[in-house]
């Protein structure tokens, strides 16, 4: 859900609210991945069932640093192959484009947070490894069967064909029920990393996290409109 | 901050203070700002404030985007340091299987603990909070009323520094005049909720939280808080001079660099270590009170964590502030010849009544935030507005079928965005992605609110901890094994949140994105989840029945005290936080008044 509660009422709830939101949101993804079985799916390639090998590295502990800065693959190393990156960051390029006021995920590198966010030694993170990681074999896969090509050198309206199919879990047909579950989680994770980095953030509309001198409230033009004023 | 942490202690002491939170750390300043010399004990390291807060740093600075992990289980930037709901090491067991029968036990192993991180919510009781019993026949009265502990919330509130407005509700209590900080101004969704509230007769008020909202007046508020005390006004003075205001931007759970917003490490412990009576002992878990052959208690041993050995401290008077349970730990792990069922429990009530706070809550999407002109909600970093429980009247005329009353906290607005942030967006977009989605992303962001249902528990037989006959932690100490069970009266609040939750949202004109569920025992959070665990070591008028007095006085050993939420007959809607330190000033006074009579 999109951030349903900046931490407001206080931090835990915000941050349970958080989880929770995620966790209904992609909880049909993670059941979906753990009791679907090859013959329920006939779109879930098997035979890449191996590319997602748990990792093995530490996590940051219970007392990281909490004052630096940290990007992808400062504290684990990052797994995914030259292959899986270039088709995670032309998926992400086909989620969040540039458009008049912002970049593509893919320019900032929003898929070197989904390699981090795939990578981490955590568990709600090592059931999102297989999901992802299948998912963009199966699109290669999909991209393959249906143009001959690989997913990045699609031309747009390939890539639309393709994403058009598996965008709404809810209307996907069964073919492509397993593929829309993967491009929903791919999509809350892409949004994730983007809407982190100054310019997501700036694009989303977020203007805080600056000191000021008074807390105001919401200006006049904002309470005309709810009418409040 | 000149944190004292040495290792070379006195022989002696007047009193010992296990634990450095909210219990620890009121119970300190009040002992050593009179003048004792008291040496506190901590279980994890030593923690600045000053240095160690991310306070703009973004979640696109963390890994992961922030999101929480079981090594951080509220996000990378929370302040909480070696603890969560599970320590490794440090485990401790429950009787059932059944997860609906489980306590989760959560603990922060840092100078200061859980307060580095608490969400700030700070609500005086009422008086019917104290008799419960009298009102509904369940549960205990406390052997105090409200007006034995309204002057204690007053210094309290003018020493920590409280924001909020007085509302004169029912069982609400005013504050006086010229102690709560001006409250910030309510965001537009808070507005809007106020608002739509009102059609369905449900108030929002200003909530009341430990953040300065302005300076403090020092020199004015030491002098109301010490009277007849030159020195003690002059260093909290200073102390409160330290202190900034708000700025207005960076979440209260990750803690306050600048010291606006209270932790024990920036409002209690400066000030006492300043007046030279205090000294710290950080990495020392305790473990068990000392007593000498006449049944009287002359220190505590503790692990030093660093070298792994058993080592005491010696004192007049013990106090434990070790948080409910922990405190209960260390009375059972104390048994002897003497004390076979552990120190203090001739009434076989240490462990028993433990509480958390109900949780459950609903959310929902509000189409008239979208698109708003933008605008910076940061705020205090947590809520400007509250729901009070309104149903007094109802409830009490048998109306509802539930006993007790609840809270709403809900947020709303424009938050940093997060690991999460336009997540799950399908069921209002159709599944869109491209440009769509950013347009989609900018137009739902900060329209989300979710109403957060925080209620009554009624102690119970089944809600208790003990020893476990065979699990020890890392250091060797026998850990806590955990009996939990939600009565019905709680089950039915949880729906209710949820049923009001919905009616909120929708009086507001939004959508909810899922059902209440039609069993409350579906919609509750676990026990412990809420982090309000109080109880264990409750205090009454009989020592038949109780056991500590009402001066967290243990009945049977006169110079053990526990001032942690230990003492808690009853857990009201209202967060514990603030009425834990204002019995623990309650109880340093005591001591303070026994000591010059020398009784102590």
């Amino acid at each position: 859900m999109n951030s349903p509660l900046p931490p407001r009422p206080d931090r835990r709830t915000a941050i349970k609210w958080m989880l929770t939101a995620a966790a209904s949101t992609t909880m049909l993804g993670r059941v979906g991945h753990a009791t679907t079985s090859p013959t329920e799916s006939p779109a879930h390639p098997a035979s890449t069932a191996t590319t997602a090998a748990p990792v093995t590295a530490a996590g940051y502990g219970t007392d990281p640093d909490l004052v630096k800065t940290y990007k992808p693959g400062d504290v684990w190393p990052l797994t995914m192959t030259d292959a899986q990156r270039a088709t995670a960051a032309a998926l992400c390029a086909v989620i969040i484009p540039a458009d008049a006021s912002s970049p593509s995920a893919a320019d900032l590198h929003v898929h070197d947070f989904i390699d981090e966010w795939v990578s981490a030694p955590y568990p709600d993170q090592a059931r999102d490894r297989p999901v992802i990681l299948d998912g963009l074999a199966w699109i290669e896969a999909e991209s393959q069967r249906r143009f001959s090509k690989n997913f990045p050198g699609l031309s747009e309206t390939e890539k639309t064909a393709l994403c058009d199919d598996i965008c709404f879990t809810e209307k996907a047909t069964p073919q492509f029920k397993q593929g829309a579950k993967f491009f929903a989680r791919f999509r809350d994770l892409t949004a994730s990393g983007y809407y982190t980095t100054p310019q997501g953030m700036k694009d989303i509309g977020y203007t805080g996290n600056v000191p000021l001198a008074t807390f105001d409230g919401p200006p006049a033009a904002v309470l005309q409109k709810l009418g409040l004023a | 901050m000149a944190h004292l942490t040495s290792r070379k202690t006195q022989p002696r002491y007047d009193v010992i203070v296990v634990g450095s939170g909210a219990a620890g750390g009121q119970t300190a300043y009040t002992l050593a700002m009179e003048g004792v010399k008291v040496l506190m004990l901590e279980a994890g390291r030593n923690y600045d404030p000053g240095q160690e807060t991310p306070m703009f740093q973004t979640n696109g600075e963390a890994p992961l985007g922030g999101t929480g992990t079981p090594d951080k289980p509220f996000g990378f930037h929370d302040a909480t340091i070696d603890g969560g709901w599970s320590v490794p090491g440090e485990p401790y067991t429950n009787a059932s299987s059944d997860p609906k029968r489980q306590f989760a036990w959560w603990r922060a192993r840092m100078l200061g603990g859980r307060t580095n991180h608490w969400g700030r919510i700070a609500l005086r009781n009422g008086p019917y909070d104290f008799k419960p019993h009298s009102r509904d026949g369940l549960g205990f009265d406390w052997p105090i009323s409200y007006e034995d502990v309204a002057p204690y919330y007053d210094k309290v509130e003018m020493l920590v520094g409280i924001y909020g407005t007085n509302e004169g509700m029912e069982n609400t209590p005013n504050s006086p005049e010229g102690i709560l900080q001006p409250a910030p101004r309510l965001r537009a969704g808070e507005l809007y909720a106020q608002k739509h509230g009102k059609k369905i007769g449900v108030p929002v008020i200003p909530i009341h939280r430990a953040v300065l909202s302005q300076r403090q007046d020092g020199a004015r508020l030491a002098a109301k808080i010490h009277p007849n005390n030159p020195t003690a006004q002059r260093v909290l003075a200073q102390a409160m001079s330290e202190r900034a205001a708000c700025f207005w931007a960076t979440p209260c759970g990750r803690g306050c660099a600048i010291r606006a917003n209270y932790q024990s490490t920036t409002v209690h412990l400066p000030p006492a270590l300043a007046s030279g009576n205090l000294d710290i002992l950080t990495d020392a878990m305790g473990y068990r009170v000392l007593m000498d052959d006449n049944g009287k208690a002359t220190g505590v041993s503790y692990i030093d964590r660093k070298t792994r050995e058993e080592k005491t401290v010696s004192g007049r008077i013990i106090v434990l502030a070790a948080s409910s349970a922990e405190s209960v730990r260390m009375l059972l792990n104390s048994k002897s010849a003497r004390f076979p069922n552990g120190l203090a429990n001739s009434s076989g009530r240490v462990g028993k009544y433990i509480m958390d706070t109900v949780g459950a809550g609903l959310g929902g999407q509000i189409p008239a935030l979208e698109n708003l002109p933008l605008h910076n909600e940061d705020g205090a970093g947590g809520g400007h507005a509250y729901v009070p429980w309104w149903l007094y009247k109802e409830q009490h005329a048998g109306k509802l079928n539930f006993a007790r009353g609840y809270h709403f906290e809900f947020g709303t607005g424009r938050g940093m965005p997060g690991a999460g942030t336009s997540n799950g967006l399908e069921w209002l977009t159709g599944g869109s992605y491209g440009k769509r989605f950013k347009e989609d992303s900018r137009r739902y962001f900060g329209t989300f609110v979710g109403f957060t249902g925080r209620g009554e528990m009624i102690p119970n037989d089944d809600s208790y901890c003990e020893i476990d006959p065979t699990v020890k932690d890392k250091w060797g100490i026998p850990v806590l094994r955990f009996h939990w069970k939600w009565s019905d009266h709680e089950t039915r609040q949880a729906r209710h949140m949820q049923e009001m939750g919905k009616a909120m949202i929708e009086a507001m004109g939004g959508r909810i994105r899922s059902q209440p569920k039609a069993d409350g025992s579906d919609a509750i959070e676990p026990g412990g989840k809420i982090i309000h665990e109080v109880g264990g070591t409750i205090m009454g008028a009989d020592a038949k029945t109780s056991v500590t007095n009402q001066w967290c006085q243990t009945w049977d050993v006169k110079n053990i005290f526990v001032t942690d939420g230990g003492p808690f007959v009853s857990n009201a809607d209202k967060n514990p936080t603030l009425t834990i330190m204002a019995l623990a000033w309650r109880a340093s006074d005591y001591m303070l008044e026994e000591m010059r009579k020398g009784n102590l």
